[in-house]
């Protein structure tokens, strides 16, 4: 479903080479983790997936579904199915939850070709799967993440995710911030959405997040480029042992 | 103050070719702002209060000509039941205009007041505007008053069921007009008022509203869409113990606009909110002056002006809170914001607030800025395109200012006018 290959990307304005070559391919129904340390290149390569100014593809590829995914405008990228849970949610004052929200799904829905939500069945929708998330009418209400603690943030980006069902969701350490009852939340949102024609790619520092969220494959990320991958027994030695001996041993 | 040689011939030139006219028994007030008026002189480019807004077009004996836009939309608060007072290029149009009577109120035209004995707006008529040319002279107010040609009074003595509704159509392209309108709210009344329509193609009105003790007022107006009118306006307020007042303007498009608010806060426990929200495209200017001036205890002010300006578009924002000796717990507040789509537009801004009560809380902030990056890529990664996303944070910008509309119906109608604004201007 999502592959890249050969990945290059440089910071647009410090001439910097972030991505050095990133191969990855994620199958639909699958969850695939990238670990890595700080300044690995994680977070470039969610946002450069999703389509954020600032980088220049050198090189490589990246398509879903066979759709050249660097080509597409970021609102394309979405209507084409690819979703990026932010590390860091926005806040926007003055444009309600609930507003942002439909407009983003039937945003989606024109720019596929579908008809667009009642607000009705909008309302009826997103009650129910905001009620899974334990998000309560008043944040639905409140401007988008104004206010919001770093674990609603993190909830309202899965409602999003859950509201607008995409094919590829990408979580970018949608952990860091979380205490343990809130990651559970999380990760059960997530998991409620595994599903047979959905792949996830989940960006994260610690195996923690990844006891919540059972990854088929683990990916180890560094300066730029994947240089282990295995079972989820790889993020476990993560856990006890550190980068350091992943990284020696493939340096 | 002395007037220099150069304005007093300017003025006296200006108004030798003006005829006062004979409107009701209003003859007194006329003479008595022709006076203050001669005493100030005209408005000149290099005034201290005209220094981001060029008077001479407001001010030369001929207006520029205005293009008339024809009306293809639906009237503005088209969405809500009101009584319709029309006035075509200045004058009032009993064919055009509702019936009107209604409970609660009693509406007259200006040249109706000297028919009544003892008619309440007698004494009224350019009073206020009298009484706000301390400390800042307003000229174009005093010559409003001696030269209007038409207007409204409109006493309000219970709850009206329905708003008010001036509506001011542009027909010729080179009307110029003067409108003055007297407002009395009795205690404890209240109503709205609501005001739209390119009016001439120039115009210069003047509003004076009176609301004793306990009284509100709600005034809601939409500056029209012929975009070569040019506009002067003034509001002069004065609040009585426990009323209300809350006035809110949208503008789009106009190649000239002053609005200018003159608030007294002269009774305690008194509120005044002034909002505006305005869209600028090319060569746009609009300039809000405000003078809010705090003389009673524990009043309330807000002043929330926002601006959306793009190609080249000018907005300026000249905005006081004064707050008098013994004007104790104040609670002032005033904040201008102008939304800059490109490098082209400016803002101008000059707040300023001077206190002499110990007691009160004043804030007021300026700012100018770009749409947030950020948050337009947060809305493009969902799904939103680019244009409806900038559109959907240009009115998140534009809410504060908004949302001082109380009644939903007007400010719903307020918004579609934004959104059809922004959809109609692509790219």
């Amino acid at each position: 479903m999502l592959k890249i290959k050969g990945l290059k990307v440089d910071l647009e304005e410090e001439e910097k080479s972030i991505l050095k070559g990133v191969d990855l391919t994620v199958e639909a129904g699958r969850v695939h983790a990238i670990m890595g340390p700080n300044g690995s290149g994680k977070s470039t390569l969610s946002y450069v997936l999703s389509g954020k100014d600032g980088y220049e593809v050198t090189g490589g590829s990246a398509t879903l579904d066979g759709a050249d995914l660097l080509e597409m405008e970021p609102e394309e990228r979405a209507a084409a199915g690819l979703f990026l849970a932010f590390q860091y949610p926005v806040e926007i004052p003055g444009v309600g939850n609930m507003t942002f929200l439909r407009t983003a799904v039937n945003a989606q829905r024109k720019a596929r070709g579908e008809e667009e939500m009642s607000a009705t069945e909008f309302l009826k929708v997103i009650r129910a799967k905001a009620k899974a998330l334990k998000i309560d009418a008043d944040m639905l209400k409140r401007p988008v993440n104004v206010g919001f603690s770093g674990g609603e943030k993190k909830r309202n980006e899965i409602l999003q995710m859950a509201m607008l069902e995409p094919r590829m969701c990408i979580l970018d350490e949608t952990d860091s911030g979380l205490d343990v009852d809130a990651m559970k939340l999380v990760a059960e949102g997530v998991n409620a959405l595994r599903d047979e024609g959905r792949g996830f790619l989940v960006i994260t520092h610690y195996q923690r997040l990844l006891d919540h969220i059972k990854p088929d494959v683990v990916h180890i990320m560094a300066d730029g480029r994947i240089v282990k991958s295995g079972g989820p027994e790889l993020a476990l030695e993560v856990e006890n042992n550190g980068y350091s001996d992943i990284l020696a041993e493939v340096a | 103050m002395a007037l220099d040689d150069r304005k007093r011939s300017a003025t006296e030139e200006r108004l030798a070719a003006m005829q006062v006219p004979d409107v009701g028994c209003t003859g007194a007030a006329r003479a008595a702002a022709l006076e203050r008026l001669r005493a100030m002189g005209l408005p000149q480019g290099r005034d201290e209060y005209w220094k981001f807004t060029r008077p001479d077009t407001l001010v030369q004996a001929e207006p520029p000509r205005a293009a008339v836009l024809r009306h293809d939309e639906a009237w503005m608060f088209d969405a809500v039941d009101r009584l319709r007072i029309f006035f075509v290029d200045g004058v009032y149009s009993p064919e055009l205009s509702d019936d009107l009577s209604l409970e609660g109120v009693e509406i007259d035209r200006l040249e109706d007041v000297c028919c009544t004995h003892d008619h309440w707006a007698e004494d009224l008529y350019g009073t206020l505007e009298a009484a706000g040319q301390t400390p800042v002279e307003r000229p174009l107010a005093a010559l409003n008053t001696a030269f209007a040609g038409d207007g409204v009074t409109i006493r309000v003595t219970g709850r009206p069921s329905r708003p008010i509704n001036l509506v001011y159509t542009h027909e010729s392209e080179t009307s110029d007009v003067f409108l003055h309108h007297v407002l009395r709210i009795e205690e404890g009344a209240e109503a709205t008022i609501l005001e739209n329509g390119p009016a001439a193609a120039r115009f210069n009105k003047c509003m004076e509203i009176d609301i004793a003790d306990g009284g509100t007022l709600h005034h809601v107006r939409a500056q029209g869409r012929d975009h070569e009118r040019r506009a002067v306006t003034h509001v002069f307020a004065r609040l009585g113990r426990e009323s209300v007042f809350k006035s809110f303007t949208l503008t789009v498009n106009g190649v000239l606009t002053r609005n200018e608010t003159v608030i007294e806060l002269t009774g305690d426990d008194a509120v005044a909110h002034v909002a505006g929200a305005c869209l600028g495209d090319g060569d746009f200017h609009h300039d809000d002056t405000v003078f809010v001036t705090h003389d009673a205890v524990n009043c309330e002010s807000r002043q929330v002006f926002k601006k959306v300006l793009r190609n080249g578009a000018t907005g300026v924002f000249q905005g006081k809170i004064l707050v008098k000796p013994g004007a104790q717990k104040t609670d002032g507040y005033q904040i201008s914001q102008s939304l800059l789509l490109d490098e082209d537009s400016q803002f101008l801004a000059k707040p300023e607030l001077e206190i002499y009560a110990d007691d009160v809380i004043c804030s007021h902030g300026s700012t100018s800025g770009a749409i947030d990056e950020e948050a337009l890529f947060y809305l493009r990664a969902r799904g939103v395109p680019e244009k409806a996303a900038t559109d959907l944070l240009t009115l998140a910008f534009l809410a504060e200012a908004v949302d001082e509309i109380e009644n939903e119906a007007l400010r719903v109608d307020i918004v579609e006018r934004l959104q059809t604004w922004l959809e109609r201007r692509s790219g």
